[in-house]
Formats: structure tokens, C-alpha cells, sequence
């Protein structure tokens, strides 16, 4: 009897380990973050950034409308790299770009933005990268299209022609 | 018999879940079970990144709005996707995962009552 079922379980088990050790050889090991989902955007509290007023995210973000929200920070190298696509995209009537400076120093965000130009409409402060959170951001920069108040697409990492072209094409 | 008893020896260890000693803190124990997703193999309680260090306020936050843990938990699941849980929950990606402890204890059982109770 014993001698029976020992192999046999044996062989069981070894082709249970087997069976998943062959699966996890077949995916991926690079975790990809989910970048089409179609969510509504966060509700949240903030200040602007040239008046320090307090201002509701109902009131920047108005229904049939398009707009980016983009994620910068004057210590962000990529954020440099890629600020002349944003103020290229700026001269696309339709686009409102929005900026969420993030974890920043007020004068040294305020001398990157002299330097380079500023392509946002609007600009809100995110002190503690708490906002950043809600929208589900990993990091700067990170670029968000939106429209109805619906995120339509999340850029994660700094723009290139193409992504901009991308987004031409996508608010036409 | 010398493979019966590595082999409840080795049940008995996989079925001592991980030790989780000193947990009192509600936050730290919310912080170790989430992901650092920007980082290798951290969990944010683990990491001083941006991302981490932000992350731990919102759990701040969110304690003090009075949220459950796993009110917490579902809070970020929405945000960032099952990834970012280290404790993950019954689907068909992880049900392998979920039933092979199950299925290895049958296993062990069924040998136990073959090979003890069945010979007596």
C-alpha cells in the first residue's frame, strides 16, 4: 500500500511545482503600469501657485474641455527635457495644460518657469506629493489627458515628439 | 517514513504564516503590505523615495478620516492597481497561490490516513 502512494504523490507534487515554476518562466517580470483605464479624476483641495489662494479642483477642471495635467518639478531633470514639447502643445488652441507643481521650492519652480516659459493656464501646488497620490501619479513628470473629467490617458515619464503627436491626433 | 516526516516538517512550517511581530502600529503594518512601485522589491514602509514618503502620509490621512484597513487597502487598489497589495486577493491570477497550500494539506493528509490509520 505505502510503497503505492508514496511515488505516486511524489509524482503528484513534483508535477504541481513543476507546472508552476513553467508558469511564472512565461510572464513578464517588468511590472507595466495600467495607462488606458478611464477613470474619473480625483476631487481635492489645493493652492494656486502664483496667489497661494485656495482653489477647488471642480473649478480648474470644467466638463467638454480638454485638458493635460502635468506633473513638474524645477528639480525634476526629464521635466526640463521635456518642457519646449509642452510649450509647443501650448499653441494647440484646444488643449489646456495644467500644472501640479510637485514637492517644490515656490522660487526655484518660479525661476524654471522664467527661464524655460510658462505653458500651463493654470498651476496648483502639491507640497507633500498627497494629490499626486489621488490621481494614482508614480512620480514627476507624468502627464494626464483629460476630458469630461474623465482621464482618458496617463503619460508616465517625460514626453517625446511622439507622445505629443499622439496627442494631437487624440484631440482632434 | 524518513520521507513522512520531512514532509510534516515541511507542512508545519509553510502552514506558520510569515511572523509578523511588533505590529502594533496600524500605519507601519499598512505600509509594509504596500508596494513601493517606483523601487525594486521595497515595500514603502521599507523606502525613502518621493513616492513612498508621500504614500505614507495619505495612510497617515486616511487613518486619521477613519478608515479601516482594508478600506485602505481597496483605497489604493483602485489608484494603483492589485500590484501595489503585497497580500493579494483570490483571482485567476492568483489562485494557484491561494490553493496549493490547501491542495499540499490534502495531499499530506490523504498519505497520513493511508499509511496510519488504513494499516491499523
Amino acid at each position: 500500500m505505502k510503497n503505492k502512494t508514496l511515488p505516486f504523490s511524489v509524482i503528484i507534487i513534483f508535477g504541481i511545482f513543476f507546472f508552476i515554476f513553467y508558469k511564472g518562466l512565461e510572464d513578464s517580470k517588468i511590472y507595466t503600469p495600467d495607462v488606458t483605464t478611464k477613470k474619473e479624476i480625483p476631487v481635492f483641495n489645493t493652492k494656486e501657485f502664483f496667489s497661494g489662494e485656495n482653489v477647488k479642483s471642480s473649478r480648474i477642471f470644467e466638463l467638454d474641455k480638454v485638458y493635460l495635467l502635468n506633473i513638474w518639478s524645477s528639480w525634476c531633470l526629464p521635466c526640463r527635457q521635456e518642457h519646449p514639447l509642452l510649450m509647443s502643445l501650448n499653441l494647440e488652441n484646444k488643449l489646456n495644460i495644467i500644472g501640479m507643481n510637485y514637492k517644490d521650492n515656490l522660487k526655484n519652480a518660479e525661476n524654471f518657469l522664467k527661464e524655460l516659459g510658462n505653458p500651463y493656464k493654470e498651476i496648483f501646488i502639491d507640497l507633500d506629493g498627497t494629490i499626486a497620490i489621488e490621481w494614482g501619479a508614480y512620480g514627476v513628470p507624468e502627464s494626464f489627458l483629460i476630458y469630461n473629467n474623465e482621464i482618458i490617458k496617463k503619460y508616465i515619464g517625460p514626453l517625446n515628439q511622439e507622445l505629443v503627436d499622439e496627442i494631437n491626433l487624440l484631440i482632434k | 517514513m524518513k520521507f513522512l516526516k520531512f514532509f510534516l516538517i515541511v507542512i508545519i512550517l509553510f502552514s506558520i504564516s510569515s511572523v509578523n511581530a511588533e505590529q502594533n502600529d496600524k500605519r507601519n503594518k499598512i505600509t509594509k503590505n504596500l508596494r513601493c512601485l517606483i523601487c525594486q522589491g521595497q515595500s514603502v514602509y521599507d523606502s525613502d523615495s518621493e513616492f513612498a514618503n508621500s504614500l505614507k502620509i495619505v495612510v497617515d490621512n486616511k487613518l486619521q478620516e477613519g478608515l479601516s484597513e482594508d478600506q485602505i487597502y481597496e483605497y489604493f487598489k483602485i489608484k494603483y492597481g492589485e500590484w501595489i497589495l503585497y497580500d493579494p486577493g483570490l483571482n485567476k491570477n492568483t489562485y494557484i497561490l491561494w490553493l496549493l497550500p490547501i491542495l499540499i494539506f490534502l495531499i499530506g493528509g490523504a498519505i497520513i490516513y493511508k499509511s496510519f490509520i488504513v494499516k491499523k
